[in-house]
């Protein structure tokens, strides 16, 4: 997945996109990182790039934007995936997309593990209901159920899949295991069955500690509450083993060669620093990194001109220029540029031989008479055959744009060094940055390219 | 004027920045705030350079005037221990219970508990008093979960109270969702000049109203100057390109003629004006979506060196200027 003869520098591969979406053997693609990093739209973009490449895809994205939904015509919360109109299906491949209904993933479990009546005591469970419409960790879970169940039906050559908008982005990771340890849970048993528990001299304290336990949890949460749980558990029961099989299974299948975890990152120090913790934490769970994609970095066509100098070079035209003079005398010479290339000012020299004038003019520092107290004859002459005061405001103003781009430039690299020099064995991926939002599938291919570049190279 | 000003934002726009700054604004002369954090980032913590915050009321920082910042990291666990031990004295039981995993239960399932504990914590500290009858903070200000989990989050207190019918924790949802629903309380939402954050906030302010928790303000975060706009671009594309050459070369970047070092960056620098400037539209648009709210609006310019100490009191200075919120 990795070269070491193309790198972004001597320290970080370059992660290629390409080789992993189109190996057979990559079946399942992970986006995660922090919110506002530009996980979703990475995800929609992996998923329309690969369909286009020949594999038939699914994406499952939790919290996509209106409008990108809306362009992947998956704005229906229906729980199934949705072909997506408008992808190049020549090579031979499909995209498909849905979006999570987490309620209805619940319910669908619930429905498939039960018969109908016990099924529907839960769905009417006040208690159940609650969890179901998104406490912590429902969301999280629900979105590796629906993956697993993806997965399970072996339909598509490549799932990829968005995490959902988590406190932390380790949360989805927690999710399953978290499920599962409270369906094991002593406390569970507890409620169930209070009576049950203990009994034997030995367990007197854990026995007293519970008697007193759930008595005060019947005080604090009101006898009512705590029947609808413990009614919800015992509905729940047969289904324990079920769902904990699941959970289990999803989390290996999260650690199966065939899945390919991508870190999703902004060049920005938290976003950095959360990408980092998630690459420890894969690596602490055994769970297959294909590297770290670093959206909306900043590049420069001109990089070679550095901040400082740009600066410095803003400076001395703007001296140079009679920035203060009143708004009148400062709009003239663009009238005269205006004039300058008008077809009716017959026989005017370009504007090209006009420039050594006003060169001269400000080597010469008459730019000095130039001063608020109204142009001389002399200056208002000159002004009337150079365009050179607008041209070098525009140019100054060229410059700072650019000064300010090359500290961008200087801040995001030093951000991202920060990360290679932890983790130099993590692939990465740079996707320039766009100027406005990304929510039609021309602005996904265009990111899918991007995403797909090879350091270095530049787009046609 | 609201007591409790409570900090949401899509991820990503600063919300954490942003509530700290705000904190700071509000401890001015003299006056006593407390910043609540509620996810466990330690953000907080990582803004003030300090190291983690415990789960207790520490001072973290002094604001110009003599005020003073406190800080408390709301930890959900905890929070529910100290209400046991407050309410039924449980003593070494709670460690037992600990054990069991009813703790753990009931902070990470059990039906928005964790929400209420939470934000029940923040309520706390809004009424608290001295012993003279004075309010113990001026203000709390509440780092919440993102645009998307807010009103959940906030409004949790009310589905809590619909479930569990009687009991303290009834009482207490009831109790949090009074302060949560006074004019006590405004929410305010952090937003870039983006699309998809100015959509959320929209979004957002009108699940809020909704669910009757009062809205605050707009504060629009990370702002730029506009250097150049499209009417400077027009005036490139009449064919002041020979005149921009020039210029550049006057400064002293090399040679104007073409194929020249001043000439060689005439392109890569008016593409980098069309982007901005293409930027600086999207951001009017913006900027006019978000006037419509209706709402007060705040500007935070962005720091291009990141968020340290020293910035973090400018944008409190920043947030001042611009009246109170």
């Amino acid at each position: 997945m990795t070269s070491d003869d193309t790198t972004l520098d001597a320290s970080a591969p370059w992660l290629e996109v390409d080789a992993l979406i189109d190996d057979p053997r990559t079946r399942i693609v992970v986006c995660c990182g922090s919110g506002g990093v530009g996980k979703t739209t990475t995800a929609a973009a992996l998923g329309v790039r690969a369909a286009e490449r020949g594999r038939k895809v699914v994406v499952l994205t939790i919290d996509p934007a209106r409008r990108l939904a809306q362009s992947m015509g998956i704005s229906e919360l229906d729980n199934v995936p949705r072909q997506v109109k408008g992808v190049d299906e020549s090579a031979g491949g499909e995209l498909h997309a849905m979006m999570l209904d987490m309620k209805r993933t619940f319910d669908e479990i619930v429905e498939g593990h039960a018969d109908a009546e016990r099924a529907r005591a839960i769905l009417e469970n006040p208690f159940y209901q609650s969890l179901s419409a998104g406490f912590a960790g429902t969301q999280e879970y629900m979105a590796m159920e629906k993956l697993g169940q993806l997965r399970a039906g072996d339909a598509w050559d490549l799932i990829v899949v968005d995490t959902p908008p988590s406190r932390s982005a380790l949360d989805f990771l927690d999710a399953p295991k978290r499920l599962g340890s409270f369906l094991d849970g002593k406390f569970i048993r507890v409620l169930m069955a209070p009576a049950k528990v203990g009994g034997r001299a030995g367990m007197k304290f854990l026995n007293v500690g519970m008697s007193m336990m759930t008595g005060t949890l019947s005080k604090l949460m009101g006898g009512q509450l705590l029947r609808d749980v413990q009614t919800f558990v015992a509905a729940m029961d047969t289904m324990f083993g079920g769902f904990r099989t699941r959970a289990d299974a999803t989390y290996r299948l999260l650690q199966a060669p065939g899945t390919a975890f991508l870190v999703v990152a902004a060049p920005e120090r938290d976003a950095l620093r959360e990408a980092a913790y998630f690459v420890e934490r894969l690596a602490a769970e055994q769970m297959p990194l294909a590297g770290l994609v670093l959206n909306r970095v900043h590049g420069s066509g001109a990089a070679q001109l550095s901040a400082e100098r740009a600066l410095a070079a803003a400076e001395a035209l703007t001296e140079g220029l009679p920035d203060r003079v009143p708004e009148d005398e400062a709009a003239a010479p663009e009238a005269d540029d205006d004039a300058n290339s008008s077809p009716r000012d017959g026989g005017s020299p370009s504007a090209e031989n006009l420039e050594p004038a006003g060169i001269v003019d400000l080597a010469d520092g008459k730019t000095g008479s130039r001063t608020p107290g109204g142009p001389s004859p002399a200056a208002a002459a000159e002004h009337a055959t150079s365009p050179s005061a607008p041209a070098a405001q525009l140019a100054a103003g060229l410059l700072r744009l650019h000064a300010e781009r090359m500290q961008v430039l200087a801040r995001e690299r030093r951000t991202r060094d920060r990360f290679t020099a932890l983790h130099p064995e993590v692939p990465v991926t740079e996707v320039g940055a766009l100027p406005g939002d990304v929510h039609d599938l021309a602005g996904l291919r265009t990111i899918g390219d991007r995403l797909a570049l090879r350091p270095g190279e530049t787009e046609v | 004027m609201s007591r409790l000003h409570v900090v949401s934002g899509k991820g990503g726009t600063g919300k954490t920045t942003v509530a700290a700054a705000l904190a700071l604004a509000l401890a001015t002369e003299g006056r006593r705030t407390l910043l609540v954090e509620v996810e466990g980032r330690q953000g907080i913590a990582q803004l003030f350079e300090t190291e983690a915050l415990p789960y207790e009321e520490r001072k973290i920082a002094v604001a110009p005037g003599g005020g003073e910042v406190h800080a408390l990291a709301i930890d959900a666990e905890r929070a529910l221990l100290d209400y046991l031990q407050m309410f039924y004295k449980l003593g070494s039981a709670g460690r037992a219970l600990k054990k069991l995993g009813a703790i753990d239960f009931a902070t990470t399932i059990a039906p928005g508990l964790r929400d209420v504990l939470l934000t029940g914590k923040a309520c706390e500290a809004v009424r608290r008093k001295d012993k003279s009858g004075a309010f113990v903070y001026d203000a709390v200000v509440m780092d919440a979960p993102p645009t998307g989990r807010v009103t959940r989050f906030l409004n949790v207190n009310d589905e809590v109270a619909g479930l569990a019918k009687i009991g303290p924790i009834h009482n207490q949802a009831q109790a949090v969702m009074r302060v949560l629903k006074s004019p006590e309380t405004a929410v305010h939402l952090v937003t870039l000049l983006e699309e998809m954050p100015v959509q959320e906030t929209a979004d957002g302010i009108a699940e809020l109203r909704a669910a009757g928790i009062p809205v605050g303000g707009v504060v629009i975060n990370m702002t730029r100057p506009a250097l150049l706009d499209n009417g400077d671009l027009e005036v490139a594309a009449r064919g002041a390109r020979a005149g921009i050459a020039k210029a550049l070369s006057q400064a002293g970047l090399g040679g104007a003629r073409r194929g020249g070092l001043a000439e060689r960056l005439i392109d890569p620098l008016l593409e980098q004006a069309r982007e901005h400037a293409e930027r600086v539209e999207l951001e009017r648009t913006q900027h006019a979506a978000l006037t419509d709210l209706g709402l007060p609006t705040y500007e935070l310019g962005l720091l291009p060196e990141g968020v340290d100490l020293a910035g973090l009191y400018g944008l409190a200075r920043d947030l001042r200027k611009q009246g109170p919120i």
